[in-house]
């Protein structure tokens, strides 16, 4: 780990200031995985701006039922608020079913966005990676890739993205909020994460030196009725090989609304807009579900040793469903 | 905070460490980690280092009362901060519950892992308490109390890799002590209530 | 010299629950491990290890390091001391501890230099900064049966390479029922909790070195001869050892670079392997494919057996996992055949990891008996019963004592097997299908000599001194019961002191060999001592010392067959849609001779089984062929089991004293890894009707098995399990 310079930001203008456009420059949130990144050298920042301890460490319920989150809002924190659980029951499952407790104490909501992949050549320096040395070539494409990309990759890069969090919000429209030397924007989460493409080092659509600030659900009450999933190699305390956010609001059989969002399959969280497409206005059966699920996965790219994934959200997709309409029909009578 | 020494162009800088009570202050290399700072800079070396990066719990301590792992925690990112280790959480000679159900129920093997199990187990109490659901949790709605079984305490626990394979023992440890700690809590409610 | 008939029931202090000695200062935090002991002046070493998987150092340019803040040392093949050429340790030659001696490069993560600085951060630091040049050479990683390279070696220190009994060909061809499949383990790492650290510093002429070693006196031989150093002059220490499993027992980067850097720059070093070091530094257990041919009659008595195993070894040095030595005291047939063979390759060099060759051996031949049942359509305990063997299969010697069955019939009656419905895939509770699976378990059961001293001091307590190392076994605890029965006093009137070389010889922990080499060495000197004691003589100041040394009572021991037995039981859920596995509970019963603390030996024999669930589900390093690296070398990539993995597991024991030992142990350190996985895989049968014969039984492997032949509509009632463990419903 290089030598560098340290300073705690006491506001945001502040922040954004002291980073400026320094590209060696990194912003410091819980540093469960910049620190990490460091220690492995795929990170070799000059400064550290530290944004813990902003003033951006709020829940709270907007006027039309929404909701807003700070950035420096804790994993833990944001799991454990009385209105997520209430409001967006399937947040808190995929931000519990992610890390530890430990972890979850220290991790932010704003770093847990913009978590790096944990492919394995990306996170050793010795290894060819697209994503870490552009043009250095993907080592994973024809190397070990078991847990990797079955949607939306590109011959340059394959790895996923790890967030859990990230896959709860995807489905309930979130969208990010930043601040720039030039002011404050924001970002729907949809547009958030780019293309992988042929640049799979440009990861978001955040400007440079921008910082993010918070986030902001909107009212949806669908997701009041929402679940997540994960499957992972051990019980837990592990990254997802698939995982699946799902709300759904089912009236006499017909599927009124639903939101569906995939993990662990993509770059980016995955939006399955194609499954909610056919789903909605239909019948909620098992058999609507899967044909859901085939209508997004369609488009499934698997390499030599992920083909299973397809199975496997396709059948997470009926069993969460699934779940679901029993527990909205049988709240419903 | 210490008046920094520092800032974006110095590599270190003057900092205030509070563990278990006692104020410390010290100048860091700010690629120190709190981890090595306890270790090697205060010879507290309770605190373990299994993996340095977060992926196994082995250094876990407490950050103003909550687990935390001390591995990614950079030492100047803590200044003034409290933090409380596993040389910190006996009350004088009278172990903490956990540390004694650890001991009593034979809750390790080797011990590596130990300073970081309790520390972990002693939080997650308070968590539970707390009324934060796990992933264990069925039901996470704020009205659902989950009662802290076994596999509710297995999944709060996993943060904390156990090599050994002492898990059995731990779960068995940390049930005893939280029914005591609940114990000691309305215990101390009542005294205050009369 | 003591005899088998020495065991006294003196005290009654073993077999009595205690807790660790050691317990208080591990729970508070004041127990210190190797890498923990302050001195003054302390440097700070970190390894410096190859990118390239073969190849030559071309060039180190030390000289920008040199410069950079802190820094006291570079040390690489140019500069390094040199170390004994053709260094032969403790446990046979041993190129793997010459480091820096040359500019080969075998494997990926090999070290090829070392950086010394003021700071860990510092050396760090300069150590990435560091310019290796290498002359790549192209390599193979690629570990298959059948590669050209693969050899039959002479023997390993587990057995000879192959035994062969009676005509395999006419016995095959005279079997109703054949079983011939083929099973692989994968790489699996031992990953101790605490890294291998190492302080060595020059004190008036000695070197000592705290180690975190499972048997210093062997680290201190082994050091003095790689430097050519008078063995009196080499101390090492290891008060406390965050657990070993086998990876460290030898001299390895950590402690021979500590000592290269002290002798250079003259102040002490400390030396901590990262955990990543840890995954090319210090060895693991060889990936094994093992074919099992099994030829039975129809009534299940087998009439040909033989167990074919490949696993890989380094290029420097040939390492045997013995996988198929588990069945050769196990089962008899008419034709019993057993064969190792190994491939060299350019990976870094496999090692001894809990129950080396029984782990991955005990998988695939549990599982093919198993396959033997269901086709001659017997219970799976009843198929062992009735191949019982009489007197060693291979060596015709006859049993000390043999409680295979008996294991299996007390652990049958515990987890109520006796109501399990043998057809597989037809038990279903919600989304998971339920399937329960047995195995046997057996170790050799072995004592090495050791020394031991006991002082009768003159203020009526014991001091006991014996070279002992306690990884987490509870051994400080066993050998202070031993005695404490032994001298008919209570254990707390005894003092014991281990861990330290100028102890003396004593054999390490390892091959569950510890406690009974160690309480052989210790009952010896007390039953001297006592008969001492028993004339009257008044204890001087300096109280009344008595050594023992057991080399010559445990060469006079008869050839004998000398196993510890055991049977696994597990249950499993079963996602199929998922491919997600839980295992619901576990029983272990085992034989395994006297047990010393039922406390601890209760944890380590269940620490054991739960290393077989995780070998089962979990474990598994996956070498990328293009560059020979591992592609999940770090804790969030190799899993093993977390405590959400593990249910209520359960481990107890039955038998009587072992026969031929004084205090009548046999060892439990490995035998609780042995069968547990193939338990587990055979429930993944039960439940979904598709074998698992490759590990780990991961999710996308299950997933792409799917579920077994379909059962017909309604067939598959929602209903428990019998004997399913009381109110854990994890799964």
């Amino acid at each position: 780990m290089r030598e560098f310079g340290y300073q705690r930001a006491e506001d945001v203008a502040g922040a954004v200031a002291l980073l400026g456009a320094d590209p060696e420059a990194r912003y410091l949130g819980g540093g469960t995985n910049l620190v990490d990144l460091m220690k492995t050298g795929v990170e070799r920042p000059a400064l550290l701006v530290d944004v813990r301890e902003l003033p951006l460490d709020g829940i709270e319920v907007t006027a039309d039922g929404g909701l807003r989150v700070g950035a420096t809002v804790t994993n833990s924190d944001l799991a454990a608020h009385p209105e997520v659980r209430r409001r967006y029951p399937a947040l808190t499952q995929a931000v519990l079913a992610a890390a530890s407790g430990q972890l979850r104490n220290m991790a932010t909501v704003g770093g847990n966005l913009l978590q790096r992949t944990r492919c394995g050549y990306f996170t050793d320096p010795a290894r060819p990676c697209n994503k870490r040395v552009p043009g250095s070539g993907c080592a994973a494409r024809d190397g070990e890739h078991h847990n990797h990309a079955i949607l939306g990759a590109s011959d340059h890069c394959v790895a996923t993205h790890p967030s859990d969090m990230a896959v709860a919000l995807a489905a309930f429209d979130a969208v990010i909020a930043y601040e720039t030397v030039d002011g404050p924007g924001e970002t729907p989460l949809a547009d958030f994460y780019l293309p992988v493409g042929d640049t799979p080092h440009r990861e978001t659509a955040l400007p440079p030196g921008a910082l993010i600030t918070g986030l902001t659900l909107p009212p949806a009450p669908v997701a009041a009725h929402s679940r997540y999933r994960k499957v992972r190699e051990r019980a837990s305390y592990a990254f997802a090989i698939g995982s699946i956010a799902a709300a759904l609001d089912v009236r006499d059989g017909v599927v009124r609304e639903v939101r569906l969002a995939y993990g662990a399959v993509a770059s980016r969280p995955w939006r399955a807009r194609a499954a909610e497409r056919a789903l909605t206005g239909g019948p909620a059966t098992a058999t609507a579900f899967a044909a859901a699920a085939d209508a997004e996965l369609a488009a499934a790219e698997p390499l030599s040793d992920n083909g299973y994934k397809v199975p496997l959200l396709r059948n997470l997709t009926v069993a969460l469903l699934s779940e679901l309409t029993e527990a909205t029909e049988g709240a419903a009578r | 905070m210490a008046p920094p020494t520092s800032g974006a162009t110095t590599t270190s800088s003057g900092i205030t460490l509070n563990v278990n009570g006692e104020k410390h202050t010290l100048p860091v290399d700010h690629r120190t980690t709190l981890l090595d700072a306890l270790r090697e800079r205060l010879d507290l070396t309770g605190t373990k280092k299994g993996c340095d990066q977060g992926q196994c719990g082995a250094c876990t301590v407490l950050v103003d009362g909550r687990r935390s792992l001390s591995c990614l925690q950079l030492a100047v990112a803590a200044d003034g901060r409290e933090i409380t280790t596993i040389e910190g959480v006996a009350d004088g000679d009278r172990l903490h519950p956990v540390q004694q159900a650890f001991l009593d129920l034979d809750g390790y093997q080797c011990g590596y892992c130990t300073p970081g199990q309790i520390c972990s187990a002693i939080a997650m109490i308070e968590e539970h308490a707390a009324g934060w659901p796990s992933a264990a949790t069925a039901d996470v709605r704020p009205e659902a109390t989950p009662p802290l079984d076994p596999d509710e305490i297995r999944e709060r626990m996993s943060g904390n890799l156990c090599r050994c394979g002492a898990y059995v023992n731990i779960v068995r440890a940390v049930a005893r002590a939280a029914d005591e700690v609940r114990a000691d809590d309305t215990a101390a409610a009542k005294e205050a209530a009369a | 010299m003591t005899t088998a008939t020495g065991t006294t029931r003196g005290t009654g202090a073993v077999g009595a629950a205690r807790t660790r000695l050691e317990g208080l200062a591990k729970v508070t935090g004041e127990a210190r491990y190797s890498g923990e002991v302050p001195y003054a002046e302390l440097a700070h070493g970190w390894i410096v290890l190859s990118t390239v998987a073969r190849g030559r150092v071309r060039a180190i340019d030390d000289g920008p390091v040199l410069k950079m803040p802190g820094v006291l040392a570079v040390l690489h093949h140019g500069n390094a001391p040199r170390l004994k050429e053709g260094f032969v340790g403790s446990f046979g030659p041993d190129p793997v501890a010459e480091i820096l001696q040359r500019d080969r490069v075998p494997h990926i993560g090999w070290p090829v230099a070392f950086v010394v600085a003021e700071t860990s951060e510092q050396a760090r630091e300069a150590a990435e900064a560091l310019v290796v040049e290498y002359d790549t050479e192209p390599h193979d990683v690629d570990f298959h049966a059948d590669h050209p390279a693969r050899y039959t070696p002479e023997a390993s220190p587990m057995g000879p390479a192959v035994t062969a009994k009676g005509d395999l060909d006419t016995e095959l061809a005279a079997s109703a029922v054949l079983v011939d499949e083929r099973y692989s383990t994968p790489e699996q790492h031992h990953n101790a909790m605490e890294p291998h650290a190492a302080m060595a510093r020059w004190d008036n002429g000695r070197l000592e070195i705290v180690d975190s070693s499972q048997g210093t006196f062997a680290t201190a031989n082994d050091i003095a001869a790689l430097f050519q150093l008078d063995p009196a002059s080499v101390r090492v220490r290891s008060e406390h050892i965050g657990g070993g499993f086998g990876s460290k027992a030898l001299a390895r980067a950590h402690n021979v670079l500590a000592v290269m850097a002290t002798t250079v720059i003259g102040r002490p070093v400390r030396v901590v392997l990262t955990r990543r070091q840890m995954f090319s530094l210090i060895g693991y257990r060889s990936p094994t494919t093992q074919r099992v041919r099994l030829g039975a009659e129809a009534d299940g008595r087998l009439r040909a057996f033989d167990h074919d195993g490949v696993s890989l070894t380094s290029t420097l040095t040939e390492f045997v996992e013995a996988s198929t030595g588990f069945g050769r005291a196990l089962y008899d047939a008419d034709a019993h055949h057993t064969a190792n063979h190994v491939v060299p390759l350019d990976v870094p060099t496999p090692t001894f990891m809990r129950a080396p060759g029984e782990a991955p051996g005990s998988f695939a031949l549990e599982s093919a008996l198993d396959e033997l049942a269901e086709k001659c359509g017997l219970d799976p305990i009843e198929l062992r019963a009735r191949n019982e063997p009489t007197v060693g299969p291979v060596t015709g010697l006859p049993f000390e004592d043999n409680d295979l069955i008996a294991c299996f019939r007390e652990g049958a009656r515990r987890f109520g097997w006796a109501d399990r419905d043998a057809r597989p895939g037809v038990r279903r509770e919600g989304r998971w299908l339920i399937g329960t699976g047995t195995a046997a378990a057996t170790f050799p059961a072995g004592a090495a000599p050791s020394t031991a001293a006991v002082t009768a001091e003159a203020d009526d307590t014991f001091t006991v001194r014996i070279n002992a190392a306690d990884v987490g076994t509870g051994a400080r605890t066993a050998l202070a019961q031993v005695a404490a029965d032994a001298l008919d006093v209570p254990t707390e009137r005894v003092r014991v002191r281990i861990g330290d070389s100028d102890l003396g010889q004593a054999w390490l922990s390892g091959g569950s060999m510890g406690t009974r080499s160690w309480s052989w060495a210790v009952m010896a000197a007390i039953t001297e001592l006592r008969e001492r004691l028993a004339l009257g003589a008044d204890i001087p100041p300096e109280g009344i010392t008595v050594r023992s040394d057991t080399t010559e009572a445990i060469g006079a021991q008869s050839e004998r067959e000398r196993h510890s037995y055991g049977a696994q039981f597990a249950e499993v859920a079963v996602d199929v849609s998922t491919g997600e596995v839980r295992v619901r509970r576990m029983l272990g019963i085992f034989a395994a001779g006297r047990i010393v603390n039922p406390l601890t030996a209760r944890s380590q024999l269940t620490g054991g089984m739960i290393w077989g669930l995780s070998m089962a589900l979990h474990e598994e390093a996956i070498r990328d062929r293009a560059s020979g690296a591992l592609a999940n070398g770090d804790l969030a990539g190799y899993h093993f089991a977390a405590n959400a993995d593990v249910p209520a597991v359960e481990a107890d024991w039955i038998g009587e004293p072992a026969p031929d030992d004084p205090v009548g142990i046999k060892g439990i350190g490995e035998i609780g890894i042995v069968g547990a996985a193939a338990a587990i895989a055979n429930a993944v049968w039960h439940a979904t009707g598709v074998r698992h014969r490759h590990l780990p039984i991961r999710p996308d492997r299950v997933l792409g098995a799917g579920a077994g032949p379909e059962p017909a509509a309604g067939a598959v009632p929602e209903l428990r399990a019998g004997g399913a463990a009381e109110g854990d419903t994890r799964a």
